[in-house]
């Protein structure tokens, strides 16, 4: 057993640790905060595999970003354990079903279907870069479906927005560009009167 | 000196690597630690000489020993634990803040040489970490069980990851133009005197970057989480060491901010002109004088601005830096493929 191989199995002992407590925490944000744990054994992992690239993705997207957003809801969400329970026994069967349906489906791909994915990939040499690779590879022979990917997430942020965007009347927001571009006479009403003799 | 390695790599045998690498370290984080101990010292004096005040004076000669002191009294104080707090995740908050204001600094090259980790990504490397910061104070916030630190820590953390966008595009900028993603090779890129640095024709950006740098470490004219009007602060309930070491992660972030801003827009370990006397000072020292200088401008800014408001902080970030960013990131695409390309290299 070499030392790569007892990394492997410390972070992959961990994300198991990590995984199975983000299903069993009787918290939601304790299960948040182990699916976050869980992301970051997992690009533990892809850096064993010199993914380094995707590997830091996964820690600045997910962990940074999407996981941040999640424990924003989960912690601003009231939510009730008592009643989130009730249905488990209701829905165990085919909570069941899938949960086995997608072990098997993994071990055959595993170990029928791709013999090559259990052979560990040759190591690369100290000047390859992965992250070139990637980019090159993305914007050459999978331009086509990268493009469309990102089409796709377009309308998606703007369906995002539209559903959050009401008018709602009578709101006090102020408008930036016509308080800069506001002028003197808008303001100040200048008088003129003539002095007052007072206290005669 | 190579001498002395190779006597300590007999003397260690297989654990020489582990050693060493252990070493590397404690050479960066020593010298950070005492440096952020000074910066707020600085930050007091600076601060005071502008505000024609004299600023600490009484412990040590000129007050030099001042942040000693504080070290001291803070170590000294009791960690108050709010009832009704989650306990675990309490003490857990202050060491995710400062485990990534630290871890960032592996990939951060010094000189040429002076690097610990050189890997390809280390632009990437750094924005990852650094977004993990987040979840220290987003976790301060609600472990506190109180709706005030509650607050404060949504309000912080909802003003990080917004300005992290702008940010992460001012770097798109830099990545174009040096087409690398690696620090020291951005910063090769950048060879020469002042007029071939960055921040030259990448303005716009270097002052997105600059500025977002400001908020996203919470700092003046952006410190919400500290304003005296309205505290709300995510560290309202922490006190004695737990504070401390916000304290110390949001200052080992400024000096990364101010590190990478002169790593990425001026010129690194350049010097400012490419000629004798200036190329004979080492590089080292250059990247010194630029950090400090840009440190300096983070505690100028705090003498001179006032506050801003939330809404006005989030306006900032998304309607004005990050159209500026998209913009200037078109302008370099664009201009990388006429004749002008070479003003962008």
């Amino acid at each position: 057993m070499n030392f790569e191989t007892l990394v492997f199995y410390f972070l992959a002992s961990i994300l198991l640790f990590a995984g199975l407590r983000v299903v069993t925490a009787r918290h939601p944000v304790h299960a948040a905060l182990f699916l976050v744990l869980s992301f970051f054994t997992g690009a533990g992992l892809w850096l064993l595999l010199e993914a380094e690239f995707l590997a830091i993705t996964l820690v600045l997207v997910y962990i940074g970003a999407v996981m941040v957003l999640f424990l924003f809801v989960v912690m601003m969400l009231n939510l009730n354990i008592e009643k989130m329970r009730q249905g488990f026994w209701d829905n165990l069967p085919l909570a069941a079903f899938v949960g086995i349906m997608m072990a098997i489906e993994m071990t055959l791909v595993l170990t029928v279907v791709g013999r090559s994915v259990t052979t560990s990939p040759e190591s690369h040499a100290a000047g390859y870069s992965n992250t070139k690779e990637l980019g090159r590879l993305l914007y050459t022979d999978y331009v086509y479906p990268f493009e469309l990917a990102a089409v796709i997430l377009l309308v998606a942020i703007v369906a995002a927005i539209a559903i959050t965007l009401r008018r709602r009347p009578g709101t006090k927001h102020q408008d930036p560009a016509w308080q800069v571009s506001v002028k003197r006479e808008d303001r100040v009403r200048l008088i003129s009167m003539p002095a007052e003799k007072k206290g005669e | 000196m190579n001498e002395l390695i190779m006597t300590l790599q007999g003397f260690f045998g297989f654990a020489w690597p582990l050693v060493y690498s252990m070493a590397k370290i404690v050479g960066i984080v020593a010298p950070l630690m005492l440096g952020l101990a000074y910066l707020t010292y600085a930050e007091r004096k600076i601060i005071g000489y502008m505000q024609v005040r004299i600023g600490p004076n009484r412990v040590g000669p000129k007050g030099w020993l001042q942040p000693i002191a504080d070290g001291l009294k803070l170590l000294m104080k009791e960690i108050v634990i709010p009832a009704g707090a989650n306990k675990r995740i309490f003490l857990l908050a202050p060491v995710l803040a400062i485990g990534p204001a630290l871890a960032a600094w592996a990939v951060v090259p010094f000189s040429p040489e002076m690097v610990l980790a050189n890997i390809d990504a280390s632009v990437l490397y750094i924005m990852a970490i650094t977004s993990m910061g987040v979840y220290g104070i987003v976790l301060a916030g609600w472990a506190s069980n109180s709706k005030y630190a509650f607050l404060g820590g949504m309000r912080a953390a909802a003003q990080i990851v917004s300005y992290e966008i702008a940010m992460g595009f001012a770097l798109v900028g830099v990545l174009m133009a040096a087409q690398s993603l690696n620090l020291g090779e951005i910063v090769k890129a950048q060879q020469g005197g002042v007029l071939n640095w960055y921040w030259l024709p990448l303005f716009p950006l270097f002052i997105v970057y600059l500025i977002s740098g400001l908020a996203e470490l919470n700092r003046a004219p952006f410190d919400v989480v500290e304003g005296e009007s309205e505290i709300i602060g995510f560290h309202v309930e922490y006190s004695g060491m737990a504070f401390a070491i916000f304290f110390l992660a949001e200052y080992a972030n400024m000096i990364l901010v101010a590190t990478l801003t002169s790593l990425m827009f001026l010129g690194g370990w350049n010097p400012l002109f490419d000629f004798a006397p200036f190329n004979w000072i080492p590089g080292f020292f250059w990247l010194l004088a630029k950090v400090l200088f840009v440190l300096f401008l983070f505690l100028w800014f705090r003498a001179t601005f006032p506050r801003y408001r939330y809404d006005q902080i989030m306006r900032l970030g998304w309607k004005v830096f990050i159209p500026v960013t998209l913009v200037w990131i078109v302008v370099v695409g664009a201009a990388m493929q006429t004749p002008f390309g070479y003003l962008f290299h």
